[in-house]
């Protein structure tokens, strides 16, 4: 029975706790995700947002708990290229002298032989992820040369490329302009109806009404979990913000 | 006058050739120059400076333990670099002391410990051919091993130069797509171990630091791409090796100090003209305002 559930579920986590040398950062989380959902994960600076990232990810190890990706332990999902990861453009070094085919070329390493030569069929992928985001024109560009939303989106091709069927984005709408937000809500819809499987986390309350399904509100531990329209309450926000109300987060008509 | 022996520039670079152990340098140095600046592009980028600096300096008790028991000095200095990087990754786990203070700590501790170590053990260890290098008194056991080293070096970083660049660049993404992390950490660890062993016999414990991110560093202000980034600080840190060592040939100064001022001088032309990253931006000198 047990078995036959976890194939229904694309993220399945059951009692996480991660501790970094003792000091705990995340505990007794949980999370089912399905193809085709989108969740937001949202919580305080601190919350525990880019622990519950890594540890789906299998970048830090969990002290208790169990995740399950496609049925499968998180090791086989690196493997299979089942997740991919976009990162905060805080989180990269943007000096790094490297160009947008080369970043989104990185998405495919995971699939190439030892020496990372590219098939022929992985520079169609790249190219291929490079159009969906309109970077075409910047092919050979550095990444430092890039301006914030161009920058997100190189990741986002890399994520494409990739061709992971979860995707777990780190503040994707942080730091990009107009064009960038509206070409992340179309790329977002398009990878719902493929049936990808998305985990944000977010500041912005209006994106979360906006795409998410699904709403995950954390402060080291869940504080609420479900349906965005049930969930997604002034009294779970002001809970997950630490007493903070609602208005004062998001303006009065929250 | 003396001077005018070398006013032509033929025989400025042919006399010195005349001599074996200077054709010796010259290569062993080129090559030893080549292993670092290879490597010396990861450790800018990945921001080991002053972790390069600590094991460099950790292999000296290595060295002279491996001198008095008869073993390759080489193996010796590889224990003590890479025990140096678990030692400090252990004091900073378990204390609350940061970092760069561990860092200092520890090597500091290792280095004393090797300069206590040849005072005490009485055998033919010459100090200050380890402290500033030989490159001119290299023997042919040393030219095997060197040799050996370097090749294994530069084997290991071509297999794995694109994931270690992935690894240098975002190794969360690295891990997610199932590459293991862990084993490019130690391997980017052993080749600085490594590198720092045959950089010490051309420019001492004390300046080999120099050599694993100075040319890193100037092919970093010179470029946008890492191959080329690679390249540029290959030459670079080769070229700075022969000027040094004609330098100190000619001039009579201690050959590796000659070798790493050869290289800061390139850097600090790179930091002042370097057509993008340069104070100057010599680009705009040529093709003028647009």
């Amino acid at each position: 029975m047990e078995t036959i559930n976890f194939q229904n579920f694309r993220i399945e986590a059951e009692n996480i706790c991660v501790d970094y040398n003792g000091k705990v950062a995340l505990y007794d989380a949980n999370l089912r995700l399905q193809p085709g959902q989108i969740c937001g994960l949202v919580g305080m600076n601190g919350a525990g947002k880019t622990t519950f990232f890594n540890a789906l990810t299998g970048f830090v190890n969990i002290s208790k708990g169990k995740i399950r990706i496609n049925g499968e332990s998180v090791r086989s999902a690196q493997k299979d290229q089942t997740i991919a990861y976009v990162p905060q453009n805080e989180g990269i070094d943007n000096q790094f002298p490297i160009s947008v085919w080369d970043v989104v070329m990185m998405g495919r390493y995971g699939s190439m032989n030892i020496f990372r030569c590219p098939r022929e069929s992985d520079v169609q992928a790249v190219k291929d992820a490079i159009e969906r985001v309109d970077l075409t024109d910047h092919l050979s560009t550095p990444i430092g040369n890039l301006s914030g939303g161009q920058r997100k989106r190189t990741f986002l091709a890399r994520a494409i490329a990739q061709r992971a069927s979860i995707l777990l984005l780190d503040e994707p709408f942080s730091g990009v302009d107009i064009r960038t937000e509206k070409l992340i809500s179309e790329l977002f819809i398009q990878f719902k109806n493929e049936g990808k499987t998305i985990l944000l986390s977010t500041h912005d309350m209006i994106h979360v009404r906006e795409f998410c399904d699904l709403v995950l509100l954390i402060n080291k531990t869940v504080v609420a979990y479900g349906e965005t329209s049930e969930v997604f309450t002034p009294e779970n926000i002001t809970t997950t913000f630490g007493g903070i109300s609602p208005d004062f987060l998001f303006g009065p008509e929250s | 006058m003396e001077l005018c022996s070398f006013l032509t520039l033929d025989s400025f670079i042919t006399d010195p050739l005349t001599h074996d152990f200077m054709r010796k340098a010259l290569l062993m140095s080129s090559l030893v120059a080549a292993v670092c600046g290879f490597l010396s592009s990861y450790l800018t980028l990945k921001g080991w400076a002053l972790m390069g600096d600590a094991v460099s300096h950790s292999v000296m008790p290595g060295v002279v333990v491996a001198y008095a028991l008869g073993l390759p000095f080489s193996l010796g200095a590889f224990i003590f670099g890479v025990g140096s990087v678990a030692l400090i990754g252990f004091i900073k786990q378990k204390s609350r002391v940061k970092e760069d203070t561990v860092i200092g700590l520890v090597f500091t501790g290792f280095f004393a410990l090797g300069i206590v170590l040849v005072s005490k053990i009485k055998s033919n260890i010459d100090l200050h051919s380890i402290l500033f290098g030989s490159p001119l008194g290299i023997s042919l056991s040393d030219v095997k091993q060197t040799i050996f080293i370097s090749l294994l070096v530069v084997i290991l970083l071509s297999i794995f130069r694109k994931d270690l660049m992935l690894y240098c660049f975002d190794p969360r993404h690295a891990k997610t797509v199932g590459i293991n992390v862990f084993f490019l950490h130690y391997l980017l660890l052993t080749c600085l171990s490594l590198a720092a062993v045959v950089g010490l016999q051309s420019v001492g414990i004390i300046l080999v630091v120099a050599m694993l991110i100075t040319p890193g560093a100037t092919a970093y202000l010179l470029t946008d791409k890492f191959d080329n980034m690679t390249v540029i600080s290959v030459l670079s840190a080769i070229i700075s090796s022969l000027i040094g060592i004609y330098v100190s040939f000619w001039f009579d100064l201690e050959t590796g100090g000659s070798i790493v001022l050869a290289q800061t001088f390139i850097f600090l032309f790179a930091f002042l003209f370097a057509p993008r990253y340069g104070i100057f931006k010599l680009k705009k000198l040529f093709v003028g305002y647009k």
